[in-house]
Order: C-alpha cells, then structure tokens, then sequence
C-alpha cells in the first residue's frame, strides 16, 4: 500500500512537498519524495493530494478509556495497574482516533503518591484490552509508574498532609524496594532464600531497574525539584508531567537531563499550582535544553484538540518543527517506544494521520487516522465523523467493536 | 465652553492621548472590511472608520498598527470577576448556596475588577463581559455588562442589572436529600410559584398607585421585598431570564415556563438545542449558545462543534460565551471558542459576528459595543494574523480609547 500526493511530515527530518509512504503489512516500508521512492509493484495506492501525512500523535498523558488506579486506603498503591480497568469501548477512546492520537500513555490519577502501574497503549481497532497491548522485547507490557506530588495527594490519613511527609512515604518505599531487591538479589534463586512476593514491591523494583518509567504528576517550581531530587536518590527514569511553572526551573530541569510532558490550558487557574501556567512554557523548556512533549491529560483537554494544544505551544514562542516532535518522537522517547512509533521511518509502525492542511491551523480537520497499516478513524464515515465533531450519541460508548476493516488494508 | 475646556484639560491630565488604530484589515462588523483601514477615536469614542486614503490620521495621535483589526471582543456570558482564577473558597463568589432562588443578589456587589482572569482575557481581545452569578443553583442571581478595565466596578460598569440567571435539570437541583429542587418537576414548580408571588406583589403595587395617585404612596402600603421586585422586572420585560439549559427536554420546559409568564427569555448553554431548532425558532428565544469546546460530560454529552453553524443555518440568534469553569482552566476564552466554530461550518464573518454584535444585541449593549462605527465606545481588539488561528497573537487592546494592552498573547 502506497500513499501518494502529500506533504509529509517525518518528525525525521525536513518536510518532504511530494512525498511517498509505503507501507507494507504493519509497518512503514519507505517514506520519501516522489520519484526516490520505490512503490512495490501491486501496491495498492492512494492518491492523498493535496493533503498531510504525519506521523501518529503520541500522547504522552490521557484518561482515555476510564482508567482506574489505586482506592482511597493508601497514598501509596503500585500493585494496582490501569491494565485491570480500562473500558475499550468507551467513546473517548474513538475520539482520541478522530484527534490522531495513535499510541497514549493511558494513567490512574494524581490524587495519590503512587496510584498505580500506567499503559502505553496502541489505539488499533480491538474487542478487548489485550487487542491494544504493546508486548516488550522481554514479554512485559509495556507501561510505566504513575506518581504526583503538590496539592492533589495531600488528603485525610493516611494520605500525607504536607509536602515533606510526601516526600518521606515515597523515599520509605523506595527504600523498602531497595532492600526487597537486595534480598532477591542475595537470595541468587534459592527458594528458601527468597522474601515472600509483594505485587507492589514488585513494581518498583522495575521501577529501580529502569524497566519502567515514573511518570510524575508536578506543578510547582519546588514540587517539580522535589521529584527530580526523588529520581535522582533512587537513580528512576522519569518524566514530569504538566510542570506549569517549569518556566521557573527550566535550567535546572535541563540540567537534571529531565524530560517534560506539558499540558496547554487556555488561561491560568482552577487550582492553586495551575495560577501561573502559560502557552510560552514548552518554548522556554526547549530553549533551555529539555525534551518536551505536550499532552492533553483528557478529559482536561479534548484528545481531538491535541494539534490544537501543540499549536498554542507555538503561539508562545516553540519552533514548529519542535511542536512536530513534541506530539510524535519526543513523546515516543518518553515512553521507551521510539525504536516502534513516532517518525515516519521504514521499519517503524505505520501509524500515521492523514491532514487536511497545515496541522497546526484551527481550519485542518484529521481525515483519516492509521494504526498498524489499518484505518482506525474516517472522517467520511458517518459513525466515525460523530466522534470526530460531537452530536447525540457521540459520548455513548460502542455496542460492538469495529472489526470488518479488512477493506482498509 | 468653559466646561468643554475644562473637560479636555483633565482629559489630558488623565494621560487620555487620541488614539488611532490602523489595520491591514479591519473588519468593522457593520459592513465590509477595510483594507488598509483607519479607526479614529477622540475622548473614547469612535469618530471616523475608513480606508487610510480617505481617514488621516491627525498630527499628535498614538497610532497603534497591526495585520488585522476587530472591535474589541464582547464575551456573552462570563463568571470572570466573581469565579476567581485560584479556586478557593474565598474567591468563588457566582453562587451562593443558602437557598435556591435567590434573585435579589446583585453581580455588582460581587466583582472583583482586579482579579487576574480579567486583566488575561483582555490581552485576548475581550473588552466586554456580561459576568455575573452563575450556574450551578435553581436561580442563582443577577448579571451585569462591564467592561475589562477599571479600578472599580463602577468604572467597568456597563448596565448593573442584565439578567436573571436560572439553572434546570441536574444543575438546578440541590444534591442533598430532603433539600428542594430535587427533581425537574420541583424546579418548575418552584420557578412558577415565586413568578406567580411576584406577580401578586406587582398587582398589589399598581393597585395601591391607582387608589391614590401617588407614587410615593405604594412604598407605604406594600413592605419591600428585593426578590420579588427583582421578578417583577423579569416579568414586564425589562430584564431577560437567562436559562442555562442543556438537554432538548429541558429545553422545551424553559420555553413553556417563558410562554406561561411571557418572560423575555435568553437560552444558555443548550447544547442539545439542534435537537430542537423548530420548537426554538417558533418561540423565537435567543440563545447564548455552550463554548464551541466545552467538555462532553453529563448533560453536556451531546454538544458539538457545529452546532453554531446549524443556528445560523436555522436563523436563530445567537452568540457564543466562555461560560463557567469549575476546574482547569478557570475561565474559557470566547475569542478561541469562536475559532474552533469557525473551523467547523460557521463563516469567518459570522464566527466573528457572534463574539461582537450578535453578542452586544442579546445581552443588550449594542448601541455602545460590537461594531466599529462613528459614536460607539472606542473599543478595538489587534492581531498578527487572522485572529482565529490558533498561532496568531493578539498584540493590542484599546478600550474607551485608551491603549489597555499591548502583551503579544
């Protein structure tokens, strides 16, 4: 199968006018200019014209799917994974399709320290979880580790009520994950030797292998230093997410070497850690050195909006062909997926967004969104086009999943 | 001649430069755009539009410059100034939860003219809000019109009382057991109760004018009551009942307890509204319709981006709001929600219309606002592009005509 005719955006390189995606199976065979680009004899081709391809969104901090998490007993809860919860049918997962959302680190929430184990899913068409699952090189799921400091945690006991006593119960688990993982260790497969299994500990032992990435709910310049000190003591790979007033400590963040998942809202405001935000803080955290995503942490921000939230990130000030990155390859670093998504690479998923224009001006619509060589969004069909624009029934949740797609092959 | 002096000195003194505004385009709204065009304004007031070749601009003028020039933007219904941006008890002051019909609270003993949110949504442009007490309560209180600037409400005042603002269905009920409305039925019940009490109260008041003659003389038969006088200026017409109504059933109710009291009614929110355009049309209710992104969530389920276009197309009038925010982002922006309208069948013209004229004649200020035209106040928005566009800039503002913004947001 072969797209032809439009303007490809790579997050690879430069912008190619006339460009050529091959894909063959579930993967991108070849994405280049007209004429160097082989088409396999038999392709099927598709004349796209005048339109944009770019990569799939990676969206780096969504709700889609009513993720759930940790209850109200512990601050701390790393047994419980968003993989036990997730609805497939519901519809804002066919609406993250209609805003080009391919791949998305699917989250519990921030009212806790650590709520749960997070999920990088891919948005193919599927009947059930398992249809959406990455599988790692070592058999894993892939996903990461939800944690959240500032306001949101701070609750009744046994939830903390300051900052330090946050600070305090996420060191005594990660200390007691240590010494887990060094009984293991010592343990050098003796049965006898072994500690009884503990689900949580379990996590965080990937957590301090760096197997599995914190991604950490944080908003205020203190709270935001207070995490990376966390990362730093127990040497985790993590992400900051939303870091409303990383502008403040941006290079500071840089030099930690930090990543940051930032969201766009459109003022300043509704709590207390969001009263400073500002569109210019992805620019101010580029130009700083950091490696910047944007998300929309739906339903905060609307899944079929998220070109629209990278757009308002250029408004204040980032390069265009960073916003690119910031909804593709960037965010594919950040889950450990950019060997599998985020550019239009040959060997890579062919996860793409068809465009009717320039993706970052409010007239484009997304058209067509793949996953895997399939189609999993049409704009020109009636049930998808509800998702896409709103109307009755557009929050009603499927009855029966979408599986005839055989013709989109 | 003497006063006019007089006048003119403290003008100067107040640092009250004639400003002129010069646009590459200027879309007066009161007819077509200008290329290259001119808006003249003296004392606060616009004196002259034109095309630069026919409007000079006078020698000693501030002259501000910019791609695209509109009038300032007029926001159709607001919380800014009583739902302020940090979201705590003390600053939350839209609705008060004593009691659910509480029509004698004033919006003008409730702003705030130095909350911040203000101050934000003026570097985009808006220069005119219809804010005031809220949704979430049977009938919450009164609104007003302000402007975005002043020391004081008094300074940012427009017209002190607006409207009367209802919630139905689920926002109008109280949540707790045993408290009254708990259903649909009550609300209308309770709704119909206090306009027939209030209609008592007038018929006592027009009896005890007529039986002497003396205007002076009903305030001695009849004890004050501020609630009900309140109603009573609902019921002659002079304010309109703003209805804050999403689902189509609901809907209907509004337009049959208007019908019953012949009350000037403003539908807000609607969002299920194209459900029932024909019933609309027919009552020939105005509607200040949902922010074209407002969130799919309970009653709001259905919304949908088009929906502005289907009113136009319907012929009903419309104009389109920021509405109330309970959460992240405190406030929308009417300038954003018109855009993405725009970008989902609303002509550029009428997206524009619906957050300037259209807005100022159903919240009734369009003799002052909404157009740049000779006589009306001196109120312009500027841009870097087409002020739609998601990476455009607002780059000024000017209100009463003076320059009150010049942040590139």
């Amino acid at each position: 199968m072969a797209f032809t005719g439009a303007r490809l955006i790579t997050a690879a390189g430069p912008d190619i006018a006339d460009g050529v995606v091959v894909i063959q199976g579930d993967k991108i065979a070849a994405a280049g200019a007209a004429g160097s680009v082989q088409i396999p004899a038999g392709a099927k081709r598709i004349d796209v014209s005048g339109r944009v391809i770019m990569p799939g969104i990676v969206d780096t901090h969504s709700h889609i799917g009513e993720p759930e998490g940790g209850d109200s007993s512990a601050p701390i809860q790393p047994d419980a994974r968003v993989l036990d919860s997730i609805n497939v049918r519901s519809a804002t997962i066919e609406k993250a399709r209609a805003g080009g959302v391919t791949a998305a680190n699917v989250m519990s929430g921030s009212g806790h320290l650590l709520s749960g184990q997070t999920l990088y899913l891919k948005l193919r068409k599927g009947n059930t979880i398992d249809d959406y699952l990455i599988h790692l090189s070592d058999g894993r799921v892939a996903g990461g580790i939800k944690m959240a400091n500032g306001t949101n945690p701070r609750r009744d006991p046994p939830f903390p009520g300051t900052r330090a006593k946050s600070a305090a119960l996420d060191r005594e688990e990660y200390i007691k994950a240590q010494e887990y993982r060094d009984k293991i260790r010592q343990a050098n497969g003796d049965l006898t030797k072994l500690p009884p299994r503990d689900l949580g500990l379990e996590a965080l032992e990937d957590v301090l292998d760096g197997k599995r990435t914190v991604q950490f709910h944080t908003h205020r310049q203190d709270d935001i230093m207070t995490a990376i000190r966390l990362s730093q003591e127990f040497h985790f790979h993590v992400v900051l997410h939303h870091v409303s007033e990383g502008w403040m400590v941006a290079n500071e963040i840089a030099k930690a070497g930090v990543p940051c998942s930032v969201i766009e809202l459109d003022s300043p405001g509704g709590k207390l850690e969001a009263k400073d935000v500002r569109f210019e803080t992805p620019a101010i955290l580029y130009r700083a050195g950091v490696l910047v995503a944007i998300h929309t942490d739906d339903p905060i921000t609307d899944s079929r909006l998220l070109l629209r939230s990278a757009a308002l990130a250029i408004r204040g000030g980032l390069p265009r062909d960073e916003a690119v990155n910031a909804l593709t390859i960037n965010g594919a670093r950040m889950l450990g997926l950019e060997q599998r998504v985020g550019s239009l690479k040959p060997g890579k998923d062919a996860d793409l967004v068809v465009l009717s224009g320039d993706p970052f001006s409010v007239y484009t619509h997304v058209l067509e969104t793949w996953v895997e060589g399939r189609k999993v969004f049409d704009r020109s069909d009636a049930k998808d086009r509800l998702y896409a624009v709103g109307g009755y029934g557009a929050s009603h949740d499927q009855g029966f999943p979408d599986l005839d797609g055989e013709e989109d092959r | 001649m003497t006063r006019t002096l007089l006048v003119g000195v403290l003008l100067a003194a107040c640092g009250y430069a004639q400003v002129a505004v010069r646009g590459d385009t200027v879309y007066t709204i009161a007819g077509a755009p200008i290329r290259d065009g001119v808006v003249l304004m003296r004392n606060g007031k616009i004196e002259r539009v034109g095309p630069a070749s026919q409007v000079s601009v006078p020698e000693g003028w501030r002259l501000l410059r910019a791609k695209v020039v509109t009038p300032g933007l007029v926001d159709a219904h607001s919380t800014v100034g009583l739902s302020g941006y940090l979201n705590i008890p003390q600053d939350q002051d839209q609705v008060e939860h004593s009691a659910p019909i509480q029509p004698e609270l004033r919006a003008i003993d409730s702003y705030n003219p130095r909350e911040p949110l203000i101050e934000y949504v003026r570097s985009l442009g808006v220069t005119t809000l219809h804010t005031g007490h809220g949704p979430g309560i049977l009938l919450s209180g009164q609104t007003m019109v302000v402007k975005t600037t002043g020391e004081t409400v008094e300074d940012a005042m427009v017209k002190p009382l607006a409207m009367v603002a209802v919630t139905l269905g689920n926002g109008g009920r109280e949540s707790q057991r045993g408290k009254s409305p708990g259903t649909r039925s009550k609300e209308i019940a309770m709704l119909r109760a206090e306009f027939i009490k209030a209609q008592e109260y007038q018929r006592k008041l027009d009896k005890a004018a007529s039986d002497t003659g003396d205007k002076e003389k009903k305030d001695n038969t009849q004890a004050r009551d501020l609630r009900l006088e309140t109603l009573g200026r609902v019921l002659k017409g002079e304010v309109p009942l703003l209805v804050t109504v999403d689902r189509a059933n609901d809907i209907v109710t509004a337009i049959r307890l208007a019908q019953e009291f012949g009350i000037h009614m403003v539908l807000d929110g609607a969002a299920e509204c194209y459900m029932v355009l024909d019933r609309i049309k027919a009552a020939g209710y105005p509607i200040i319709l949902h922010p074209t992104m407002e969130r799919a969530f309970g009653e709001s389920e259905n919304v949908s981006f088009e929906t502005a276009a289907k009113l136009k197309a319907a012929g009903i009038r419309f104009a389109l709001q920021s509405g109330y925010e309970s959460y992240v982002p405190k406030t929308r922006v009417v300038l954003f929600e018109a855009a993405v309208a725009a970008a989902n069948g609303l002509s550029f013209g009428d997206a524009l219309a619906s957050i300037t004229i259209d807005a100022a004649r159903i919240i009734g200020v369009d003799q002052r606002v909404g157009s740049l035209e000779a006589g009306k106040d001196g109120d312009v928005a500027l841009y870097d592009g087409d002020p739609f566009e998601y990476t455009t800039h607002c780059v000024g503002v000017v209100t009463d005509g003076k320059v009150v913004s010049e942040v590139r947001r």
